[in-house]
């Protein structure tokens, strides 16, 4: 017996052939997905897979292109979250939207039936959270409570409207283990109570470890469906990942130089309740090297990026060496000064101030790593605009950035030309150390090839670079040697060449230093 | 009449206008919209209060077209800043300094004329208490209405589902928004309650404080208004206590004087500030207590579909 012969009118939710497309490109292409009365439902997929626009359509936020949503046998149109839950179907956000002046019991009332009195409000959550094991007090201000009590509000939130199936999207990703612990506890007691969960998560660990079904995405599409209890992580991996692999182009060259960046057991405390603590980060990146950082978003990536590039200092100073000097404690122009380059996530307002010219964000970046060229008059500081002009021209032509007149706003660039113009400017140093944080993420992909050559060119010619990627593709082609990025654990590097897509899923979804151990149970 | 009973009826007095001006504004910053035009809506309020009393004859008239003067006034405020989303700062001081001047205008023909002063009304049986009841018992209509209000706005904001989704959008106007709440409408009812309290405030200048019309009579209440409600860190029942503080402090100069104590009177009217700036300090000090009362979303403009 497999899940696709039982009869379909047993589903409590099923999907055929849902589709959103985003202009022309389909989020969601065709999906098929069926829910059964009962049972813990996971969507295993990587970023940008198509789980998060699946499951807005399903609870109401946005609207399907094409397809149909059948809820227990009838198809259903749900316009609104308020129609959602109408039907029985309830979601608790991966981000909350708590309100931190008020109370729980407050909390919860904006979200229910206004006649229903806040006392009694107060008392339901009391009971209700009580009997699923989620304690909270209804009278404490969520400022007061920790990430974990926060969503216990939101499950409890949402259990009051007695749902039948309740979405969780990514719920651990905030949690400590314990909390983990406690929250699969609850679903449990859900999952006993007949009610259904679709469990949104990347983690395949915890997917074999509480779910009865799997549906995995990619690329908006159904890889699989299986019971993740038949699977190993490893074909679980394939599934989410896929199995073909890209043609790498071999960017490693044979002369390897010396050491030119460098971490330590590298550790940096979560700065806010949403961000992810670096643990014992270890890497090293060669002359010649491109050493890629995989992994799925919010596992410590810019967090990663900020204490290499000295945005946030670090405590140690030899935690963080460029060029074999102890940089930890070092500030972001002290590390460009020695001849390292940094180009951030974000491009508006974080690499480029969007309404300023192209040629001001030149200065900007670089007035104090280039200060000869580009400043005149000593501590006067008077911009040579003449060289900034020359040096912007220079790096649109190398880039080929395509712009409306000689020196625009920054935010007047596309996405594309933006970025390369960002990653030109720090080019155009010929920095010895690169640090870039998902280089070609929202661009097209005419530029992105080009920023990839730009950055394989740059290790070619004796730099270090180091590139921090959720793109698995953009990894294969640009890197030397690959590592995973997961909870703020940084995997030993590998050479890329050895690298397959299926380890690197393993190592995502959590399997630290097991990878080879498993993969070779699962060939016997 | 006792000289305690004398002087403490002076700080009822003083500080009613403030406790109302507060009061309003402390519904308007609840819904996380800072309106610094409280001492401009006060002064039209005295003066369209002053007016329609002269003409009509009628002080309750007065306090009438006080109330919807203020209203309107802010009404335009809460155009710029909700409608247009302009600066709220920028606005509110525009609105304080229009306000001065407008009021100068229609106040013209008016000064120097003696007014009519509000009459108190008398409660039957509790107005006999001895002490208590000249001081609380015996008090013109303005003076009920604002201890009316202070128990009202508490009841409204912590007691009342709509008084929570007001202070839920002060808090975080996304969330609330996400939730279905009107956060624009609800502000434009939160300013206007404010227009309308500082409006009373003024006709209680005009009516009762100083029965008359003199430009700029105001005279920097509705900045003190302001810190008050800053000094009371957004809760009802602080207004109350901090108004009567405050006016008496700032009546303490006149009964400083006659009394005969050297105090420079630029030093008493500036304590209340003072007070404020050290409140200000202990309240920032302790987070916990800034986040919980603060309105998060205070001042920050609400454009939907982001």
């Amino acid at each position: 017996m497999t899940a696709n012969e039982m009869s379909r009118s047993d589903a409590l939710l099923s999907v055929r052939k849902l589709t959103k497309l985003f202009g022309s490109f389909a989020a969601c292409d065709g999906i098929d997905l069926e829910i059964r009365p009962g049972e813990i439902h996971a969507l295993l997929g990587e970023n940008g897979a198509g789980k998060s626009t699946l499951v807005k359509m399903l609870f109401g936020v946005l609207a399907p292109t094409s397809g149909q949503i059948l809820w227990k046998g009838e198809p259903v149109r749900i316009a609104s979250p308020g129609a959602a839950r109408r039907t029985g179907i309830g979601m608790v956000f991966q981000h909350f939207s708590l309100f931190e002046a008020l109370t729980v019991a407050e909390n919860i009332a904006l979200s229910l039936d206004p006649r229903i009195s806040l006392a009694k409000i107060a008392e339901e959550a009391a009971v209700l959270s009580r009997n699923y094991g989620l304690p909270l007090d209804p009278k404490a201000h969520v400022a007061d409570l920790s990430v974990g009590e926060r969503q216990r509000i939101e499950i409890v939130r949402t259990l009051l409207q007695n749902p039948e199936l309740i979405i969780l999207d990514e719920p651990t990703s905030v949690l400590t283990p314990q909390e983990a612990d406690r929250l699969f506890e609850t679903l449990a007691k859900l999952k006993a109570e007949g009610r259904s969960v679709l469990y949104i998560s990347h983690r395949l660990e915890e997917v074999q470890r509480i779910c009865d079904r799997a549906t995995v995405l990619r690329h908006g599409k159904v890889t699989g469906a299986c019971d993740p209890r038949a699977e190993t992580p490893a074909s679980l991996a394939r599934m989410m990942v896929g199995s073909e692999v890209a043609n790498v182009t071999a960017a490693g060259t044979n002369a390897k130089g010396g050491v030119l960046l460098e971490a330590r057991n590298l550790n940096v405390a979560a700065r806010t309740p949403f961000a992810t603590a670096l643990k014992n980060i270890c890497l090293t990146v060669r002359s010649g090297e491109v050493l890629a950082i995989a992994g799925v978003a919010g596992n410590g990536q810019s967090e990663l990026f900020d204490a290499l590039s000295g945005e946030y200092p670090v405590a140690d100073a030899d935690a963080v060496r460029i060029s074999g000097k102890n940089v930890g404690t070092l500030g972001i122009t002290a590390r460009r000064l020695m001849g390292a380059g940094f180009v951030p996530e974000e491009r508006h307002g974080h690499a480029a101030v969007p309404g300023l010219p192209l040629s001001d964000n030149l200065v900007l970046a670089r007035s104090k790593s280039d200060r000869k060229v580009f400043l005149a008059g000593g501590i006067l500081g008077i911009i040579r605009y003449v060289a900034v002009r020359l040096a912007t021209k220079r790096i649109s032509a190398a880039m080929d950035v395509r712009k409306s007149g000689d020196d625009p706003p920054a935010g007047s660039l596309s996405g594309g030309n933006l970025q390369k113009f960002i990653v030109g400017r720090e080019l155009d140093r010929q920095p010895n150390v690169l640090i870039v944080n998902q280089p070609t993420w929202g661009v097209d992909a005419g530029a992105a090839s080009r920023i990839r050559q730009a950055l394989v060119d740059l290790a070619k010619s004796g730099s270090a670079v180091l590139v921090i990627s959720q793109d698995l593709d953009e990894i294969f082609e640009v890197a030397t040697e690959i590592a995973v990025i997961n909870e703020g654990q940084l995997s030993p590097a590998y050479p890329a060449q050895g690298m397959t897509r299926e380890k690197i899923g393993l190592l995502m979804g959590g399997f630290h230093g097991k990878a080879e151990e498993r993969e070779a149970a699962h060939a016997h | 009449m006792g000289i305690v009973e004398a002087i403490l009826l002076t700080v009822i007095t003083a500080a009613t206008p403030l406790v109302l001006a507060a009061i309003g504004e402390l519904v308007t910053e609840r819904s996380g919209v800072l309106n610094l035009g409280v001492e401009g809506m006060m002064i039209m309020g005295a003066a369209l209060a002053f007016a329609a009393t002269q003409v009509t004859g009628s002080p309750y008239i007065g306090i009438l077209a006080g109330i919807v003067c203020g209203a309107l006034f802010s009404l335009l405020f809460g155009f710029l800043t909700l409608t247009l989303v302009a600066n709220q700062v920028a606005t509110g001081l525009a609105l304080t300094i229009l306000g001065l001047g407008i009021s100068g205008q229609i106040g013209e023909p008016y000064v120097g004329m003696s007014g009519i002063k509000l009459q108190p009304i008398v409660i039957p049986v509790l107005a006999d208490i001895p002490f208590i009841g000249p001081l609380l018992f015996r008090q013109d209509l303005i003076f009920y209405i604002s201890i009316a209000l202070i128990i009202g706005v508490h009841w409204f904001l912590f007691h009342s589902r709509a008084g929570l989704k007001l202070r839920a959008i002060g808090d975080s106007h996304g969330s609330a928004h996400a939730l279905g709440i009107h956060v624009i409408r609800t502000r434009y009812l939160a300013v206007m309650f404010g227009g309308a309290c500082a409006g009373l405030a003024g006709a209680q200048l005009s009516l009762v404080y100083t029965p008359q019309w003199v430009e700029n009579m105001s005279a920097g209440r509705g900045w003190i208004a302001l810190a008050l409600v800053v000094f009371a860190s957004w809760r009802p029942g602080r207004v109350l206590a901090g108004g009567y503080l405050f006016g008496a402090v700032s009546i303490s100069q006149l009964h400083a004087q006659a009394l005969g104590i050297g105090i420079p009177s630029q030093f008493l009217s500036a304590l209340p500030y003072a007070a404020t700036i050290v409140v200000l300090i202990l309240i920032s000090h302790n987070r916990r207590v800034t986040l919980i009362n603060t309105p998060a979303s205070l001042g920050k403009p609400f454009v939907p579909d982001r």
